[in-house]
């Protein structure tokens, strides 16, 4: 009998078994579920969270390798480098606690949702997706993996096992800000990621920025990130050129006037905070 | 189709070893309560948007609904039947029960149990943790503010809870006589019970707003599914296909015939086992739509260039409302100061966490409904014409209620359930999905409000002229109501001795609004609030001083010409406020000097309101009765939807009956046990049933008194079959087991009806439309972020008149709940169709929304009420959203108009003002 619910408790047999089907990928169940309220559960799904080995961190002198299948609450809490700390804190504004015991960094990319969480602080970290089939085990920026509202470059016969960040280093720092309508339990108008590093006199020696739900995919900015470089964080602008690749449109969480609007301030806020 | 494979899954349970055999996909809360029965665990949205199904694995909360059967292989699960043990319960629900955090009681489970985990790494949590740990939990009724107390106690020495003694229970904190249930998950809510062999019904729904749809072919899917029973369409429905509120209106369809008028209009429903009706596909249906250009919004309604939502009503106006009082138009030429504006609300939801649920099971030729419901009498009289049978063949057995808020006044699943059950000939449950919840079920009316008001020199009022257009929907439901009770409330709780108010409730392809918590007058509140603000900006009064000088009193007369003359408390809630006000006011103004970004602000709101229905005869009958083993029975009809109706009838009627409460059991709602105690709305359940509750227990006393020949200040002891009376000539014994007992076993019986006096509104709608108001005010503090447009609301005190406060933890409770509505009036919520059909999108405060609240309760006697008790369910929400934005203004110089005032509006408003001062 042909099963339709498959949990493998290690990768290569969930490998071996994507490539000869196509399943429904499961991991903490908190995009899944949601999208299938009130309907008969039918499909073919591999649950992943059988397979333990992907559920790590990992940190060495070059880099940190964070598990597909690692929890907001283990990224909370995790002992990682400063400049993790926007991660860390996006991490404790995803859903309730119990969304954040459940839900998996993985799951969120893959999900792609503009306005996922962690995204803009993974850009900032320039995370790379590790994907893996039976075949071969590749690498992509972050930013080249997401390709859109709710798609990604994952071939159907791939798993995202893990993403490998290049250590930012002892000085760097993070942060992370959000702009929502209500305390808890709510989905971003717009989010910063940032991680900066800066030099005894609050010069930027490296600054990295992402800005999120305000474009299909959260966007780095790029010109702000050279054009601060030996500034001072006090003097510190943005200028509208600096954001001309973000397109903040109209929805129910605010509008795309005011999310213009709001952004300098926020970026601002995400960069001053590292201090 | 691929078939549904089971395996066994194992995990430990509340400490003991257990095995299903299920399908490891389905969610583990639908396991946990379908296979293993555990219905204390509750299903509110099935999305990770509530948190009623939040149970411990391996000691973490999670969302039993977000997680797979298959992922608790070799985990240690624990729900809330696991918390108490032995019936004893754990110091956290004593702690919940003392502090009456649980109302309605269905987050409460949830609530529990993430508050478990915290409490099981921290044992004396800091408020902090507790808002961090409750964050995924929403709760509807309380406004957490009890919750968290509850959670920050529970570490604490526990006194045992004691009742009140005879005589004491009026004016007690008596925790909820129903209260222990909802702590250990026995309470069986609408979803928790059902015949075993019921069938499944799922109701299939218009995507368009307006259209002409057929539904040609059944045949096909029924053969399709072989557990699929039938396909009901309006050609089913045995009497009447249309229910509504009007015994003259019946204008919604149970399911549409050819033609649908709003997004989310049912059109069919499937019947059979549950994942066959869950399987069907909207294409496995043969159902096509023409969609028709929708009337969407007031201006499109009035404009009348499509044709009318309900071919009846031409000009798309149901119904108007209006009162008169003097020449309006003399009075603002009198006046010296005048202020005006517009201002737009918007649809909003109920948001109980309980979606509607219930069975029907047709048994001969009578039919029974357990449902979660506000009103069973007017359900039964409305699922007999659905039928086209008598009402006395229809028994409506109500659940517990999740909440209601006016939202569960309206039939949702009866008629639906009803005419499958009394087809098919076998039971029927259904449970609407949170989608279908939001999509079908009635809202808030959106209105459009152009007011204004003028003063005297000195800052008396001297005229008020206010004109409101409701969005009432696609269907009638409480639109005329609503239309009716604004004109009369829409001044506020001032006296302005020349008025004209009108309103119109106007047809449009949304969603139906309904009643929710003060019929139209919280959106009224706004308008009337932020005139007074700046009318006592504008001749340089302070707004709290201008409401106290214009606060109704003892001796005037209100729009419509009544004259008041007991408790009027509105000057004592402005009064008690007072030094808090100039308090606030100062420290704000004072932080703001040295705050450029953040600022602070205090705004104030008022209320009054009526009790009961308007002009109209709404009595309620309450009974009570001993039997022959000395149980005493409260026959309550008044339902409790949480906010307390159960405990209140029960301390007033043990009182006036004079044996401890301690000693009631309990009946409620159930048509055929009780006496008709009319609907659970306009704040009527304390003033009209309490008072029925009070004379039912005082006609049982003097029956007692007389049987055992005693004086009336005797006092009455019960213990098994002997009833002692005792007065100063000594102990005189009733065997109660000697008298012949009546069909329901009891032997000594007592009745109280109540109908609150009410008059007829003449031509200019004159008279005395209630019997009693209840009155009130309540100041905010908030901080606005003006670079970003965000507000949080700090500190609320509320000071209201309750004429006599029967329970004060649940009038409080009643207060907390009422502003966190309010506040979500004014901030965040916005229902909008289709966008918002989930409770992540549509928002609702969350635990870390609440501000500080204080409450003062102020009792001047109502002398019709129950010891002098009047309402308070809908006056606790009406103050809230005047008071936050007359906040923001004080803290921003920006009054908001359209609300809710979310982050983008605030923003735009301040950029607007400071465009305009630097164009100045
Ligand atoms: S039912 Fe699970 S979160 Fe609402
Ligand atoms: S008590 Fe929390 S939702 Fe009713």
């Amino acid at each position: 009998m042909m099963l339709n619910y498959y949990r493998p408790d290690n990768l290569n047999d969930g490998l071996v078994a994507l490539s000869e089907n196509s399943w429904t990928l499961l991991a903490g169940g908190t995009d899944f579920y949601p999208a299938r309220v009130g309907k008969h559960l039918n499909e073919k799904v591999m649950d992943l969270t059988g397979i333990r080995e992907l559920r790590s961190i990992r940190e060495t002198e070059d880099q940190i390798y964070i598990g597909a299948l690692t929890t907001w609450t283990d990224i909370v809490n995790a002992n990682l480098p400063a400049a993790f700390e926007g991660l860390r804190k996006a991490s404790k504004t995803i859903g309730g606690v119990q969304t954040q015991n459940a839900g998996t960094i993985c799951g969120n990319i893959c999900n792609a949702s503009p306005a996922a969480d962690s995204v803009p602080n993974l850009m900032a970290l320039d995370a790379k997706v590790q994907l893996m089939s039976v075949k071969e085990t590749r690498m992509l920026p972050l930013e080249e993996f997401i390709l859109g509202n709710r798609k990604t470059a994952r071939k159907s016969d791939e798993f995202v096992t893990g993403l490998i960040i290049p250590h930012p280093g002892k000085d760097a720092r993070g942060n992370f800000e959000k702009l929502g309508s209500r305390a808890f339990l709510v989905i971003s108008i717009a989010m910063v990621g940032v991680v900066a590093e800066l030099n005894e006199s609050e010069e930027i020696e490296n600054l990295n920025v992402a800005v999120g739900a305000c474009s299909a995919v959260s966007q780095r900015l790029y010109l702000l990130e050279k054009e601060a470089k030996g500034q001072k964080l006090q003097d510190l602008e943005i200028k509208p050129l600096h954001l001309e690749n973000l397109e903040p449109i109209d929805d129910i969480r605010g509008t795309a006037a005011y999310r213009n609007a709001v952004i300098p301030e926020l970026v601002m806020r995400a960069v001053k905070g590292v201090l | 189709m691929i078939k549904e494979d089971k395996s066994r899954v194992t995990f430990n349970l509340n400490g003991t070893p257990q095995t299903v055999f299920a399908s490891q996909i389905r969610r583990f809360s639908d396991v946990l309560r379908e296979d293993l029965g555990l219905k204390g665990t509750k299903v509110g949205c099935d999305a990770g948007d509530c948190g009623a199904c939040t149970i411990l694995i391996n000691g973490e909360q999670r969302y039993a609904c977000l997680t797979a059967t298959g992922q608790l292989e070799g985990c240690d699960v624990r729900t809330v039947e696991g918390l108490s043990k032995n019936g004893e319960l754990t110091s956290l629900q004593h702690s919940f029960l003392e502090e009456g955090a649980a109302q309605c009681g269905i987050c409460t489970p949830g609530m529990l149990m993430a508050a478990q985990s915290l409490l099981d790494q921290v044992p004396h949590p800091s408020e902090d943790q507790v808002l961090e740990a409750l964050s995924g939990v929403l709760c509807r009724c309380t406004g957490y503010t009890k919750i968290v107390k509850a959670v920050i106690n529970s570490g604490q020495k526990q006194t045992s809870i004691s009742s009140p003694d005879a005589g004491n229970a009026v004016g007690s904190r008596m925790v909820k006589v129903d209260g222990q249930k909802k702590l250990t998950g026995e309470e069986l809510f609408g979803a928790d019970k059902a015949p075993e062999d019921s069938l499944w019904l799922r109701t299939i729904r218009s995507p368009y707003a307006r259209a002409r749809f057929s539904l040609i072919n059944t045949e096909k899917v029924l053969k399709k599914y072989s557990g699929l029973v039938k396909v009901l369409t309006a050609d089913d429905v045995p009497g009447n296909n249309g229910f509504g509120i009007y015994p003259h209106i019946k204008d919604q369809p149970v399911l549409a015939k050819d033609h649908v008028r709003f997004r989310g209009e049912a059109v069919a429903a499937l019947v059979g086992d549950r994942e066959s009706v869950e399987s069907v596909s909207e294409e496995d249906l043969n159902l096509t739509w023409q969609p028709l250009e929708p009337v969407r919004g007031l201006d499109n309604a009035l404009a009348g260039n499509l044709d009318p939502v309900q071919s009846e009503f031409p000009d798309n106006t149901l119904s108007r409302g209006f009162v008169k009082k003097c020449d309006v138009e003399k009075g603002f030429s009198e006046s010296h100061t005048v202020a005006e504006g517009i201002w737009t609300t918007s649809a909003i939801e109920h948001g109980y966490i309980e979606p509607e649920a219930g069975f029907a099971n047709r048994i001969g030729d009578r039919l029974e409904i357990f449902v979660c419901t506000q009103t069973p009498y007017m359900d039964q009289s409305e699922v007999a014409q659905v039928l086209g049978i008598d009402k006395h063949q229809v028994r409506i057995i109500p659940s517990a209620v999740g909440g209601g808020f006016g939202g569960k006044l309206d039939m949702s699943v009866q008629p639906l359930v009803a005419v499958a059950s009394w087809v098919l000939n076998r039971p029927v449950k259904c449970v609407y999905t949170r989608p279908e919840s939001l999509a079908s079920t009635t809202k808030r009316h959106p209105v459009r409000i152009r007011a204004k008001a003028g003063c005297s020199s000195e800052g008396k009022l001297t005229a008020f002229e206010f004109h409101g257009d409701f969005n009432t929907g696609a269907y009638a439901s409480w639109g005329p109501t609503v239309a009716d009770r604004v004109p009369i409330h829409c001044t506020g709780p001032y006296f302005v001795p020349k008025m004209l108010s009108e309103t119109k409730a106007l047809f449009t392809n949304e969603s139906p609004s309904g009643a929710f918590r003060g019929f139209g007058t919280p959106q009224a509140a706004i308008a009337h609030e932020a005139l007074m603000d700046t009318l006592a900006e504008k001749i340089c009064m302070d707004p709290l001083d201008f409401r106290i000088k214009n606060a109704l009193r003892k001796g005037d007369h209100t729009n419509t010409g009544q004259l008041l003359e007991n408790s009027v408390g509105q000057v004592e809630c402005l009064e008690a406020l007072k030094s808090r006000w100039v308090e606030w006011r100062k420290a704000a103004e004072e932080y703001n000097q040295q705050s450029a970004v953040i600022k602070r602000g205090v705004g104030s709101g008022s209320v009054w309101y009526g009790c009961g229905n308007t002009s109209m005869s709404n009595p309620s009958t309450i009974q009570v009765g001993i039997n022959g083993q000395g149980k005493v029975t409260l026959y309550n009809g008044a339902m409790d939807i949480g906010q307390g109706a159960n405990t209140v009838m029960v301390q007033i009627c043990a009182d006036a009956l004079g044996i401890p409460a301690s000693q009631f059991d309990l009946v409620m709602g159930d048509t055929d046990l009780t006496a008709d105690a009319g609907k659970t709305s306009a704040s009527r359940q304390t003033f009209v049933s309490g008072k029925a509750s009070q004379l039912a227990g005082e006609c049982l006393r003097a029956k007692i008194i007389q049987l055992a020949e005693v004086s009336d200040r005797a006092t009455i002891h019960i213990e098994g079959e002997k009833l002692i009376a005792k007065d100063e000539t000594g102990e005189h014994l009733i065997i109660l087991s000697d008298i012949l007992p009546q069909e329901n076993g009891d032997v000594l019986t007592g009745e109280g009806t109540f109908d609150p006096p009410t008059t007829p509104l003449d031509e200019n709608r004159q008279g005395s439309p209630y019997a009693t108001y209840g009155f009130g005010a309540q100041i905010a503090e908030v901080e606005v972020d003006t670079s970003l447009g965000t507000t949080k609301v700090l500190r609320i005190a509320a000071a209201h008149d309750v004429g006599k406060t029967i329970n004060p933890t649940q009038v409080e409770g009643q207060i907390h709940g009422g502003i966190a509505q309010g506040l979500g009036l004014a901030l965040m919520e916005e229902y909008i169709q289709e966008v918002s059909e989930n409770l992540h999108d549509y928002l609702m405060p969350t635990v870390g929304d609440m501000p500080s609240i204080e409450v003062i309760l102020i009792e001047d006697p109502e002398p019709f009420g129950p010891y002098g008790a009047k309402g308070i369910g809908e006056h606790a929400l009406i103050p809230t959203a005047p008071a936050i934005l007359g906040g923001i203004k004080h803290a921003t110089g920006v009054a908001i108009h359209h609300l809710p005032a979310t982050p983008d509006r605030v923003f735009s408003e301040i950029q607007q003002a400071g465009n305009n001062n630097a164009n100045a």
